[in-house]
């Protein structure tokens, strides 16, 4: 659109045609006040704040409903407008009541600001506040009626932005109040969006009221823990006896890939970090009893048994399961040690889409994987399979946030009339399974058209209406194709090469936890190495690592068998749950040596010889690679004392098994010198000292223990992580070519398992989270609600 | 899931054909919930939970949005009211040729205060804002008549002939 001049405070200066006023005082700098305008949501016009002087207008207009005209001489400033806002101001003071020193805004809260820059020091208004005690409305939202300025960010929030509509606006005028749906409660996703746009403290959060101010936390922006999606949240972090103590997650810092959005989980699903039942020392097994120890003992004991079993019944004898959840340096530093220190191929972990697949079928076809921006902008958008509100929030988010700001259109396949079909422009159901039928339809095969139209389907399509849709589709330009675990092995090929067929389709493969992705490229797989290399052809790891096994070694099913013919002699699951998620016998194992590290006594940690108490990934640093391939900064906010890392975990049971550390983790390379960024008062804080480290490349990468010093190998010897090291400590996202392996895989489609977690669960840390265990136990009959 | 779409309640035939006629009028289904709304209390006497859940589902509405409408309008109600609906204006023609205390002779007679219900559910008594009837001030409003220049002794008469005419 073209430009268009106008002058404000005697500033010329242009914006787009169409663009508010508001905003376009913004993009030069002049803030204008406002309480109810919020970016990307409707207009409401309702708190007056943002008025100013428009020459030839009568009245003074409000800027967030006004559009730039060409030649506009605006005040945003004069003593009129000043004038104005104070009496806003003090109308909004009128029975907003004076508990700032109590209250969980105090110090961030938007009313605070306004009355310090407009407010009057005294009010004209001498009638008596209209008091409510405040009131829970579900376990994790509470509202103070009184403190409410009715600026309605989170109705729209909760009705436009979440699709949610459970929050509304009752009584009229002065007595207008927010109400939730059930009279007295919320029945909602329990997003917690309604808190986070609040501008004062009216809607407060149930994990965090009450418990400190905002000032007396260290805030650190790191990656949520939970789904694949890789949202950033912001921990508020205090000192406590056991470390540091997370008391809150929010969206404080917007500069995620998530921009506002956060779910219940990345919000308030940190409190399983401080469950009693965390564990806190080693324990080995004696006498058939799990029995604290020492880290030096269990340390010497794995060390000892791994290299007796390795020595004397070589490394097939070994099994490795990993993680979704630690980080990519530790899911490479595992596949590595147990290639080239436990000399094995047994490497597994729990799957939950077939990334490889993926990977293989892109050879040779880079720029084909979307980041999870691009879902933000797409003009178009296929979703096959998964349930991306309860699996995918954020991406549920921004196909919402697309659909409504930029009407791009959205195409839904699923055997389920999922909520976002209310955004699309074409969806069709499908019978259960018949997801890649689907698929190779959309690529052309007509004789597919049958099994789609079932009769049985409710709200299936018949066969004119299904080739209509593969039209749109295929007209579709720059669209974004997202897919479940629905689609796997040659599915996702016949996918593939259906998207090559449009113009700059792009995919995004939907996994289920925070670094599935990474544990995929970083080789926990017992045919393929980081990168998705085969273990066939690993001479250019062979190079790196020192020798190494050639054979494919056992899958996870596969160790499972092994140990049943008493052929697997140790097992070291390193943050996974095999007995308890994938329905491992626990029997089976009960002749092995069995190492565990985790931060619960899970169903496979109560079998184990050895149990390590591990720190969770909002207690490390390290990288994590969402499901769309994003790469982001993982910060270290909480600490609980006498936990390890897993990475620090590897090194130490590699040092007691006689291994020479500094091969597995090319430490001591950077400056010797501790810049006290990882630790202390100025722990997690915008680290720009380590940014201006990496600048003058003079990181320092002390210890065997430092993750960014495998960082240097991962991007140095992993196709695709070759990025920019100075954005990715600046915290920001990039996305990340898959890596060409080229090979032709092993297709083992029944292993992938998907874990359908929903809005309130996620694995073994849900199961340990006191917030969406109560919000779970909370949930009335579920019932969705009506579009609006 | 979607709300099991099994019909809550039934209304008159005569509401249905409005209804139907109703929707024609706006390009949107939800346009016609004010109406509606009317139309429903004026049958049902009040907009109970079942009404609402009946006509949010019908007009593609959730519960919560058609209870903020009906919290807006002081017209609608979710309570039962009586069957003569009392609204005595008080506004300012009004309240200077006597409206105020011709509401309270009301109270006094009917022996409730405003919003209030009679025990045997004939008179409900209410103050309400401006009703049009400023020349004519004093004025009340009885459901959908109006009566006007009253005085506590027409008022008087007024109630009486209610309760004769809603006890026949």
């Amino acid at each position: 659109m073209p430009d268009v001049t106008l002058t404000v405070d005697g500033k010329k200066i242009t914006a787009p045609a169409g663009s508010l006023l508001i905003e376009a005082c913004k993009s030069v700098g002049i803030e204008v006040p406002s309480f109810c305008y919020y970016p990307g949501l409707s207009l409401q016009g309702a708190c007056r704040m943002c008025v100013v002087k428009i020459e030839k207008m009568p009245k003074l207009q409000t800027a967030c409903t006004t559009t730039v005209t060409e030649g506009m001489i605006v005040a945003t400033d004069s003593d009129e407008v000043r004038q104005a806002r104070k009496a806003m101001v003090e109308l909004l003071l009128g029975n907003h009541p004076l508990d700032c020193p109590v209250c969980d805004a105090g110090g961030e809260c938007e009313l605070q600001d306004m009355a310090f820059s407009y407010g009057a020091p005294e009010s004209k208004y001498t009638e008596a506040k209209n008091h409510r005690e405040e009131q829970q409305w579900s376990p994790v939202v509470y509202f103070d009626r009184p403190r409410c300025i009715l600026c309605y960010r989170c109705v729209r929030v909760c009705g436009e932005g979440m699709d949610v509509w459970a929050l509304g606006v009752q009584n009229r005028g002065v007595s207008s109040i927010i109400a939730p749906n059930q009279n007295d409660h919320l029945d909602c996703e329990e997003c917690g969006m309604c808190i986070d746009i609040c501008p004062v403290g009216a809607l407060t959060s149930g994990a965090y009221r009450y418990k400190t101010r905002p000032w007396e936390m260290n805030h650190v922006g790191t990656i949520c823990t939970h789904c694949g999606d890789g949202c950033k949240t912001t921990l508020g972090v205090r000192c406590c006896d056991a470390g540091a103590e997370i008391v809150r997650g929010d969206n404080r810092d917007k500069s995620g890939i998530n921009n506002d959005f956060l779910c219940i989980k990345g919000r308030y699903a940190f409190d399983f970090a401080h469950h009693k039942d965390r564990l806190t020392e080693p324990l080995i097994r004696k006498n058939g009893k799990l029995t604290p120890a020492t880290w030096e003992e269990a340390f010497e004991l794995i060390g000892k048994r791994f290299r007796e079993v390795r020595d004397h019944d070589g490394g097939s004898a070994i099994g490795v399961v990993g993680s979704n959840r630690t980080t990519n340096e530790e899911n490479y530093l595992l596949s590595k040690f147990a290639r080239a220190v436990l000399k094995t191929n047994n490497v597994d972990h729990h799957r939950t889409a077939d990334f490889p697949a993926l990977a293989a079928a892109l050879h040779g076809k880079p720029g084909k994987t979307a980041s999870m921006r691009d879902a933000l902008n797409a003009p178009a958008i296929l979703l096959i399979g998964n349930d991306p509100t309860n699996q995918h929030p954020l991406l549920a988010w921004q196909i919402r946030t697309n659909v409504r700001l930029r009407r791009a259109k959205l195409y839904v396949i699923n055997a389920a009339p999922i909520k976002l079909r209310r955004q699309a422009s074409g969806s069709a159901l499908v019978p259960a399974g018949a997801e890649a039928k689907a698929v190779a339809f959309l690529g052309g095969d007509d004789s597919l058209l049958d099994a789609l139209v079932d009769s049985q389907v409710a709200g299936g399509l018949t066969r004119e209406a299904w080739i209509a849709l593969r039209e749109r589709i295929r007209g579709e330009q720059n669209m974004v194709i997202a897919f479940g675990s629905e689609l796997r092995g040659h599915d996702i090929e016949r996918l593939v090469s259906f998207a090559s067929t449009l113009t700059g389709a792009k995919l995004i493969c939907l996994g289920d936890y925070a670094n599935s992705r990474g544990a995929s490229e970083m080789g926990l797989y017992p045919d393929l190495l980081p990168g998705y290399e085969p273990v066939a052809r690993a001479d250019r790891f062979q190079k790196e690592w020192g020798k190494l096994p050639r054979e494919t070694g056992l899958s996870l099913p596969e160790m499972v068998e092994a140990a049943k013919a008493g052929k697997l002699k140790a097992l070291y699951v390193v943050g996974s749950n095999p007995v308890g998620r994938l329905k491992v016998d626990p029997f089976v194992l009960s002749k092995s040596f069995v190492v565990v590290q985790d931060m619960f006594l899970t169903e496979t940690a109560t079998i184990a010889d050895v149990v390590l108490p591990a720190a969770n990934a909002y207690e490390k640093t390290g990288t994590y690679t969402n499901t769309c391939g994003d790469l982001q900064l993982v910060k270290k906010a909480g600490e609980i004392s006498n936990t390890k890392p897993d990475f620090e975990m590897i090194v130490r049971i590699a040092d007691a098994m006689g291994c020479d550390v500094s091969g597995l983790v090319p430490f001591g390379s950077g400056t010797h010198s501790d810049m006290g960024q990882t630790r202390g008062a100025q722990s997690g804080e915008a680290d720009r000292h380590a940014v201006w480290l990496e600048a003058h490349n003079l990181e320092p990468k002390m210890t065997p223990f430092d993750p960014m010093a495998i960082l240097d190998e991962i991007q140095r010897v992993v196709a695709g992580y070759d990025v920019s090291r100075v954005n990715l400590l600046a915290g920001n996202d990039q996305h990340l070519e898959i890596a060409e392996s080229g090979a032709s895989l092993i297709q083992q489609p029944e292993l992938i398992d998907p874990a359908n977690d929903d809005l309130f669960s996620s694995g073994t840390l849900g199961r340990y989270s006191k917030t969406l265990n109560s919000v779970f136990e909370n949930k009335s009959a579920e019932s969705e609600v009506a579009a609006d | 899931m979607i709300v099991d779409t099994q019909n809550f309640m039934k209304f008159s035939d005569e509401f249905e054909a409005r209804f139907t006629e109703m929707l024609t009028h706006y390009p949107t289904r939800r346009s016609a919930l004010v109406p509606t709304l009317l139309y429903a209390q004026d049958e049902v006497g009040a907009l109970t939970d079942e009404v609402i859940a009946e006509l949010a589902q019908r007009l593609d509405l959730t519960e919560l949005e058609v209870r903020n409408v009906i919290s807006y309008y002081s017209m609608l109600t979710t309570k039962p009211r009586g069957k003569y609906n009392v609204q005595v204006c008080t506004n300012i023609a009004c309240m200077l040729r006597g409206g105020e205390e011709l509401l309270d002779h009301c109270k006094k007679k009917l022996g409730i205060g405003h919003k209030g219900t009679t025990e045997d559910g004939l008179f409900s008594l209410e103050e309400v804002e401006c009703i049009g009837a400023c020349s004519w001030a004093p004025a009340a409003q009885v459901n959908y008549d109006f009566h006007e220049n009253l005085t506590n002794a027409k008022m008087d008469e007024l109630l009486d002939e209610y309760k004769k005419k809603g006890t026949q």
